[in-house]
């Protein structure tokens, strides 16, 4: 098999592209998709590939082309729904909480909801307060679906084929700042990235920093700066925040006893604010420092640049929280 | 355009008026190009004739106007300072959200001007219940509710026009049809393109109205504001204009949903361009004064530019200001 090298937005495709030639159930759906070529160009050449009846544009109605999804979904087709960001997910909370999360709960098992709702999370480019949220914290507090925020162009690719298989509503988390990131994918391999599986994604003996999409390469920064003052990182890439690999984060922390939990989200009541709970309630006698968190500010997001990049986590604010607990 | 009744000072002011908005958005794309402006930017470029018809017919100082994103040109015409304006555009301190908004989000609520939104349709109650809220109070003030086509499908501007027109709100939905929604054209998003029909199920009023002939738009407008003004009852128009622009500043791939030779047809209709045929056929100003008027207006523009780019970015502690009216969000990373 070829190896080539993808971005993240190239690697994405190159699965879209391949799952659906392989199964006639698998679609897109979503707004300026086709013929736009997507906003972020992810699904750049699929209309003129698979024409109009599999690469839907939709009106900007996000409510409405999710609850389609999700009752064609409960018919066998495997939707792939694109939300042009998350932030406009909002509008369709209630489809995918209220309604795709519980079908099968409430139906006693009869019905499956085997949907894929993916698009950019998080902060790009002062976007402002309406364009800029982190949605994951939002979903993976919801049972009934799996929620994944890769952060390399390999797992862009292997998680979304697991997450098209997968029989459950997927909420797939990119970021506007890692479609252009590479990475080697060996195309029509079938690779694919289970989830409940984190990822080491750097060595270290004194300190976990654990984080996952575009934050992992903010520690990773970190953590070189910080070997260069003799302190050893381990990066940890969560990259499935539901399920969530525990086994993974507490093995680190028992090798290094230190923890930092990284992410773009508000810092109060996000996701990582569940991992930092998760490793105090069953890390305690392997901490020797309170487990630390680094967020974003608790601030709807605003637009100038120099706000915007007050608010959002970088790798001074990680090196900051690392020294603090020494 | 047939004849009508204004005056040649009217008739100068909305000339003025469009070429000062053109002046203006045309910096905005250059501040972007700049890199001074960044974000999501988009300019009422070809539209120009649609806000000054509407909003010359309000009081301003006493009805609102709210709008999504496309926002530059609504508050200008409402009296709101250019240079606060552009300096807001720009992130900064001086600006009417001090550097908090940006394009999307311009407000000046004391002259009636409530912004200046970013999810496609999301404004549309907020407009609606303005006008409750003027109802309420038993004021006669009128709100103009701008949309564009695409916005025209979301849900919840289905459940604004039933609650509009079930509890008589004075709101005047205007459907901006430009033709598009980003890269989607109309009839790729609308299972029924004449948007005005989106107020017969609920037995408002509505029309579908020119948007590039600024005299007829200004006679339309000014007859449906006296209207709802007086009824007390909601009113829809679709209102035909085109954008000349890309969707956004960012936007340079429009010939995936349009030709060249579509839009260059579409030039044709310009709105400045065709104020000043009516002007010159009606020797109501000549070529000359247009000219001074235009260059007036890029020596105006190049000010506000100026003037708006000397203001200082926020300082970072800026950041938790606002929040809460009464209280700051808990602090640091
Ligand atoms: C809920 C939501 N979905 C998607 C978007 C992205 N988006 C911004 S503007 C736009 C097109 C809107 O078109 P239209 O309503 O016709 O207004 P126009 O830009 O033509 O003025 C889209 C899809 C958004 N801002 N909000
Ligand atoms: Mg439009």
């Amino acid at each position: 098999m070829p190896t080539v090298n993808l971005t993240y937005r190239e690697a994405l495709r190159a699965c879209i592209i391949e799952e659906m030639e392989a199964d006639q159930n698998v679609f897109v759906m979503g707004e300026d998709i086709g013929r736009y070529q997507g906003t972020f160009r992810v699904t750049q050449g699929l209309f003129d590939k698979f024409g109009p009846k599999r690469i839907i544009d939709t009106p900007i109605v996000e409510p409405g082309f999710t609850g389609i999804a999700i009752g064609a979904a409960m018919t066998g087709l495997r939707p792939i729904v694109e939300m042009m960001t998350m932030s406009f997910s909002i509008l369709a909370l209630d489809q995918i909480i209220n309604h795709a999360a519980k079908i099968h709960y409430m139906t006693g098992g009869q019905a499956k909801v085997p949907l894929v709702v993916r698009g950019p999370g998080g902060a790009a480019n002062q976007l402002s307060a309406q364009h800029s949220h982190s949605m994951e914290g939002w979903y993976a507090h919801t049972p009934g679906l799996k929620v994944v925020a890769p952060a390399t162009a390999e797992d862009a690719y292997g998680m979304l084929r697991t997450a098209i298989h997968d029989d459950n509503p997927v909420i797939f988390t990119e970021n506007p700042g890692l479609y252009g990131v590479k990475g080697d994918i060996e195309l029509n391999s079938g690779f694919s990235v289970p989830f409940g599986k984190a990822r080491i994604a750097r060595q270290g003996t004194d300190v976990s920093l654990i984080a996952y999409s575009r934050m992992v390469s903010v520690c990773e920064k970190a953590a070189e700066e910080l070997e260069a003052r003799g302190i050893h990182c381990e990066v940890i890439d969560v990259r499935s925040l539901l399920p969530l690999d525990t086994e993974t984060i507490f093995a680190s922390v028992a090798k290094t006893h230190r923890a930092v939990v990284v992410y773009e989200d508000w810092k109060s009541g996000s996701f990582g604010a569940e991992i930092a709970a998760r490793i105090g309630e069953q890390c305690f006698d392997e901490l020797d420092a309170p487990v630390a968190r680094v967020g974003g500010l608790n601030v709807p997001m605003p637009y100038s640049r120099v706000l915007e990049l007050e608010c959002i986590p970088n790798e001074a604010n990680v090196i900051e929280a690392v020294q603090r607990l020494n | 355009m047939k004849p009508n009744q204004e005056s040649p000072a009217d008739l100068e002011l909305y000339y003025r008026q469009m070429v000062q908005i053109r002046a203006f958005e045309n910096r905005c794309n250059a501040a972007y190009r700049a890199g001074k402006a960044g974000g999501y930017l988009h300019v009422y470029i070809g539209m120009e004739a649609t806000a000054v018809g509407w909003i010359n017919s309000l009081k301003i100082g006493w009805d609102y106007v709210i709008t999504a994103y496309r926002d530059h040109a609504h508050p200008m015409l409402m009296g709101s300072d250019p240079v606060k304006l552009m300096a807001e555009i720009m992130g900064r301190k001086d600006g009417y959200s001090h550097g908090k908004g940006g394009s999307m989000h311009l407000y000046d609520i004391e002259k009636g001007f409530f912004g200046g939104w970013g999810i496609v349709g999301g404004h549309t109650p907020l407009g609606a219940g303005l006008a409750f809220g003027s109802k309420y109070k038993g004021e006669d003030r009128v709100t103009l509710n701008f949309l564009g086509d695409g916005a025209a499908n979301a849900g919840v501007f289905f459940e604004t026009l039933n609650m509009a027109a079930l509890w008589d709100l004075p709101c005047i939905f205007i459907i901006e049809n430009n033709e598009f929604a980003m890269g989607t054209r109309l009839e790729y998003h609308a299972a029924d393109t004449e948007l005005a029909k989106r107020g017969y199920p609920f037995g408002m009023k509505h029309e579908r109205l020119d948007g590039m002939d600024v005299l007829q738009v200004r006679q339309d407008a000014k007859r449906i504001v006296d209207w709802v003004r007086k009824n007390q009852k909601p009113y829809l128009v679709e209102v035909m204009n085109y954008r000349f622009a890309g969707h956004g500043a960012a936007d340079n791939d429009r010939q995936l949903y349009r030709t060249k030779e579509e839009e260059d047809k579409a030039l044709h209709r310009d709105p400045i361009e065709r104020l000043e045929h009516y002007l010159l056929k009606n020797n109501v100003m000549s070529e000359e004064k247009m000219e001074a008027i235009r260059e007036e207006y890029e020596t105006w523009a190049d000010d506000v530019m100026e003037k708006a780019d000397a203001s200082p970015h926020p300082d970072p502690s800026e950041v938790y200001d606002h929040v809460y009216t009464d209280m700051e969000p808990e602090k640091g990373h």
